[in-house]
């Protein structure tokens, strides 16, 4: 994205890399320490939630912003790591969060790797109905499956104590764990799209046939991105089952899966720090709404911004934003 | 965005307070920040907005203002919110009203999913809850607390008046259509284990999806099981759609007879007298059964433009049996409001020989209804006729069946 | 009542004609839906919606208009389909330039304003809309009693999805529109009004959804959920059969309701499921689905 290069003398395109690296390293550094202060500044609950959110909107950026893969099935990996860390931990008293976590990302993997290796051969709207009918079975297994409570929802997940010493129960101690997980998954994010194999998912994105005639071995590549993407969700999934102690059918819906393309759409496709602010804005926009009069009006307000974002504002708050600053300061 | 969260916000607060004048101030003292809040969370924009919705909130607000607005000087305050008949989303807002507002009861209440997780909320943090809305009979048994009560109806009453009464008028071969989640199952087991109990016998039953449009498969299993009664173990959308699927495989001219076991009055309302006439169900309340539900119905008709369901009712009524509690112990923390509410019977123009039991069950008298045909219907929302009382005492599930942890058996 | 009831064939006789009627309205639905992702390439997510538009137009015509049933059926579709173009004229082309995904986020955002709006002003619990008088009553068939009224939705529904056929098959301007949908860059330069005739396809696809809607008032509460949960499945149908394909939508249509019927008597939890996982089995052997071409 930011190595637009158009100038030849390379000297100058390195100083410049060199400083946008810096620039970014700044702003990054902003963010983490906005990150930390956060929790006194606001309700730590709700910036949990946006945190969680903002985990699942990353991971299915990974998917939609560098592989060009539009999922419409994501909510079943966010479901999966959210009841299985649930039903672990509220089923067995003696575990301790992390392995809870852990089992849960692990089995949104494990989902995540069959749902590829079914659906990773389509293309556009094929792979995007695909994903939507695997995630559909999921749902039927979740309202039917005893462990989940179906419609009821599982209930009464205990926080715990993380490695058997530190009591999530204050809100404080759950928000740092949250935070680092979710700095965690992001920097893992922003590796792998800095990476040589970040590199390649970009050009199978922009011309699939041409990384073919390269010698790449595209659909393993695809393969990779999806697991990796589907592994990002469940640990988003199973984090949020800890902060709110509790996993519905709410997150298996194929709403979900909409409302992620939503954030990720609002906050700017394929740029790293997008699926952030569209997640922040769509959970504090719904958080908002139901509580003032124009509750009733939640899904037409979210139907507007899907409509206008699509019409004139396609790369995002960050894309713009980005736009903006190239145009004004270089 | 990260200011909004330090201080509630003014516009967001539909605020009810009048200006107390100079009051009893030991009393106030007694009363957390000098201020009953009371917030109402219920599905304002889905499934079961018809049912509680924006006119439940109507309700809440006709009693906090005919109590004067006030309790002991103590100004009172609304919250209300859109719970979007999600889990997470309703024990959130929940969460957030006690941290950050301290709230001291919730009202409203109506998906069982939501509400079984907000008492759970409720309780970590020692705070109030009346549920109107939910129909699921398992919290006030598995999922009792003492933080909440359970005020107009739940499955167990609607199970056992109407399958009782069916199996007596002769009715005794039985075909269910079960909705296919926790719900409906527990339901069909009520309602199986009551048809046995009268002496009748269930013949055939089949879980559908949970939506389903069209019924017109199961209709004709219905039929051919050739039993008597067709039973409706589902909800909402699912009972509407069942019944006029019904009508049109003209099910009660070949000689079966449907019983809805979860309908409302903004059911048979939709579904017009035409394909519900004739139907049997169990109701906690309905607004024309006499002159005291009559008067009250009339003012929340001129209010909203429609006449109240029993969950309406039941929200005015629990509201004003908690705020007299509330003035009469002189506070509003959670278990002296609690010991204070269930001290006292409750008898008004919803609830007829009402008490709370120690599950947070609030008893009362239930009434078996039939559906008027289009003839007898004198106009748009004469719709029931109340044949029976089932006594209050018979009605719900005995303590002595009781999984609730409060209850020593 | 001297039907014979109980006996397996007999009940599985009514299930598969119960599963046509079904299918006929999945083949209406899917057929729009096929229509408009042919020419225009993209995935109508508001077909749900403009559907249930369709049904709660005809309700209000005959509340507020006093129109009937038989003139709703013809008018509905038209005032559905035209509006619908706006939609294709001033939101639609202005992406169509672009990914085709974008169109179906498009989409996705007005089915959402459409039922929020429609939420808002008539509830959720929706209303019945009375079966025209001539159609009441039922046939019996034998093996079952059909209501009439869904034995005249099973030969309007085919009816209509015969003409759409012929339109698009055997007449000029359906040459023109399988034209270009093969390549609508070379009917440009043959003089064809391409735009034109893409806003014309928009509104005749949802003029389709917008008919099953009036065909479906009389049979289900119409409120305004009724088209989003039928959406996914219309969706899945038209995928089985190959995205674009007009014959694939029609007979898929009808297998896929003939198929969920008899899942609702063999394994009836499963009946909302069974769609998604023929879907992933045809998608695995065919890929471009039953009647689709190869891109």
């Amino acid at each position: 994205m930011s190595d637009s290069t158009t100038l030849s003398a390379p000297r100058v395109v390195a100083k410049r890399k060199r400083r946008a690296g810096q620039r970014r390293a700044l702003l990054y550094a902003a963010l983490l320490a906005l990150g930390l202060v956060a929790p006194f500044l606001a309700y730590p609950v709700f910036l949990m939630k946006i945190l969680c959110f903002a985990l699942f909107a990353c991971a299915f950026n990974l998917l939609l912003g560098y592989a060009g893969l539009l999922s419409f099935g994501h909510a079943a990996f966010l479901a999966t790591g959210g009841y299985v860390t649930g039903y672990l931990l509220a089923s067995y008293p003696g575990l301790t969060p992390e392995l809870g976590i852990l089992a849960g990302t692990l089995c949104a993997t494990l989902l995540g790797a069959l749902f590829g290796v079914l659906s990773i051969r389509r293309q556009g709207i094929y792979f995007a109905m695909v994903t939507l009918a695997l995630a559909q079975l999921m749902f039927f297994f979740f309202i039917q499956a005893p462990f989940t409570g179906g419609e009821d929802g599982l209930h009464g997940v205990p926080r715990g104590e993380l490695f058997g010493i530190i009591s999530l129960r204050n809100h404080l101690s759950m928000y740092y764990v949250v935070f680092a997980i979710f700095v965690l998954g992001f920097a893992l994010i922003q590796r792998t799209v800095h990476s040589p194999f970040g590199q390649v998912l970009k050009a199978i994105r922009e011309n699939e046939p041409r990384a073919i005639s390269l010698g790449y071995n595209v659909d393993a590549y695809k393969l990779v991105a999806f697991v990796l993407s589907a592994a990002l969700a469940g640990l988003a999934g199973s984090t949020k089952t800890i902060v709110f102690q509790l996993a519905s059918l709410t997150d298996a819906h194929w709403h979900m899966s909409g409302e992620v393309i939503l954030m990720t759409l609002l906050g700017g496709v394929g740029t790293l720090l997008g699926p952030i602010a569209g997640a922040g804005l769509v959970v504090s926009l719904q958080h908002l709404l139901a509580q003032s009069p124009m509750g009733n009006w939640v899904s037409v307000i979210l139907g507007a911004i899907f409509v206008v974002c699509v019409l004139s504002f396609r790369s995002g708050i960050v894309g713009e934003l980005t736009a903006l600053y190239r145009k004004n300061f270089k | 965005m990260t200011q909004k969260m330090t201080m509630p916000r003014k516009a967001l607060v539909t605020s009810i307070a009048f200006a107390a004048a100079a009051a009893t101030t030991s009393a106030q003292a007694e009363i957390s920040d000098g201020e009953v809040r009371i917030g109402y969370l219920a599905d304002m924009s889905g499934t079961y907005r018809d049912l509680a919705g924006p006119g439940g909130l109507t309700a809440l607000e006709m009693a906090v203002a005919d109590f004067g607005g006030s309790v002991n000087g103590a100004p009172i305050v609304l919250f209300s919110a859109d719970d979007r008949n999600s889990a997470d989303v309703g024990a959130n807002t929940v969460r957030e009203w006690i941290d950050q507002r301290n709230v001291d009861m919730v009202a409203g209440l109506v998906a069982s999913s939501v509400t079984i997780a907000v008492t759970k909320v409720l309780e970590e943090n020692d705070r109030l809850g009346i549920v109107s809305g939910s129909a699921a009979s398992s919290v006030t048994n598995e999922h009792c607390t003492p933080n909440h009560i359970h005020w107009v109806y739940d499955t167990y009453p609607l199970a056992n008046g109407t399958a009782r009464a069916v199996v007596e008028q002769g009715g005794d071969s039985w075909f269910l259509l079960t909705a296919d989640y926790a719900f409906g199952h527990a339901l069909e087991a009520d309602v199986t284990r009551v048809v046995e109990e009268s002496g009748g016998e269930v013949v055939g039953s089949v879980r559908h999806p949970f939506p389903t449009s069209d019924f017109s498969s199961y209709i004709l299993q219905a039929q051919g099981s050739g039993a008597k009664i067709v039973g409706l173990a589902n909800a909402g959308a699912d009972t509407v759609n069942a019944i006029t699927t019904a009508s049109q495989f003209g099910l009660t001219q070949s000689g079966q007879q449907l019983a809805g076991l979860l309908i409302f009055l903004n059911d048979v309302h939709a579904l017009g007298l035409e394909a519900t006439q004739n139907l049997l169900l169990t109701t906690g309340w309905y607004w024309d059964m006499d002159d005291q539900a009559r008067e009250w119905a009339q003012r929340y008709f001129d209010e909203v433009g429609s006449m109240p369901t029993m969950v309406q009712a039941g929200i005015y009524s629990s509201t004003m049996h908690y705020l007299e509690a509330v003035q009469a112990a002189g506070t509003d923390d959670a278990q002296a409001v609690r010991a204070q509410m269930a001290s006292q019977p409750i008898n008004d123009f919803f609830a007829r020989n009402g008490r709370i039991r120690e599950d947070g069950r609030m008893v009362h008298d239930m009434y078996l209804a039939q559906v008027k045909t289009p003839e007898e219907s004198t106009g748009e929302w004469d719709l029931y006729e109340i044949l029976s009382t089932i006594p209050a005492e018979q009605a719900y599930r005995p303590l002595s069946e009781s999984q609730c942890k409060l209850v020593q058996n | 009542m001297t039907m014979i009831f109980g006996v397996p064939m007999a009940v599985f006789m009514g299930q598969l004609t119960l599963g046509l009627v079904n299918g006929a309205f999945y083949a209406l639905l899917s057929l729009g839906l096929a229509v408009i992702f042919g020419l225009l390439k993209i995935v109508n997510f508001a077909h749900g919606a403009q559907y249930m538009l369709g049904a709660f137009a005809a309700l209000l015509a005959f509340n507020y208009l006093g129109i009937n049933y038989w003139l709703a059926l013809v008018l509905v579709p038209l005032t559905v389909g035209g509006l619908s173009m706006l939609i294709e004229r001033f939101l639609l082309r202005r992406i169509a330039h672009l990914d085709h995904l974008y169109g179906l986020l498009l989409t996705f955002g007005l089915a959402l304003i459409f039922e929020g709006t429609l939420i808002n002003f008539f509830g959720v619990s929706g209303a019945r809309y009375a079966t025209p008088e001539i159609l009441q009553g039922g046939l019996n068939l034998g093996f079952m009693f059909l209501p009439t009224y869904r034995a005249w939705v099973l030969v309007a529904a085919l009816a209509m999805c015969l003409f759409t056929w012929f339109m698009i098959e055997r007449t000029r301007l359906g040459a023109y529109l399988r034209a270009g949908t093969e390549n609508s860059q070379l009917m440009q330069a043959f003089g064809v009004n391409v735009p034109l005739l893409i806003t014309l396809t928009y509104g005749f696809g949802v003029g389709l959804a917008a008919f099953a809607g009036v065909l479906a008032a009389p049979l289900y509460p119409v409120s305004p959920t009724m088209g989003s949960s039928l959406l996914i499945v219309v969706f899945a149908v038209v995928v089985i059969g190959g995205m674009g394909s007009i014959l694939g939508a029609i007979l898929t249509g009808l297998g896929m309701g003939v198929i969920e019927g008899l899942t609702k008597v063999y394994y009836p939890e499963a009946a909302n499921t069974v769609i998604f996982l023929v879907m992933i089995l045809v998608l695995m052997l065919r890929p471009a689905g039953l009647f689709g071409k190869e891109a």
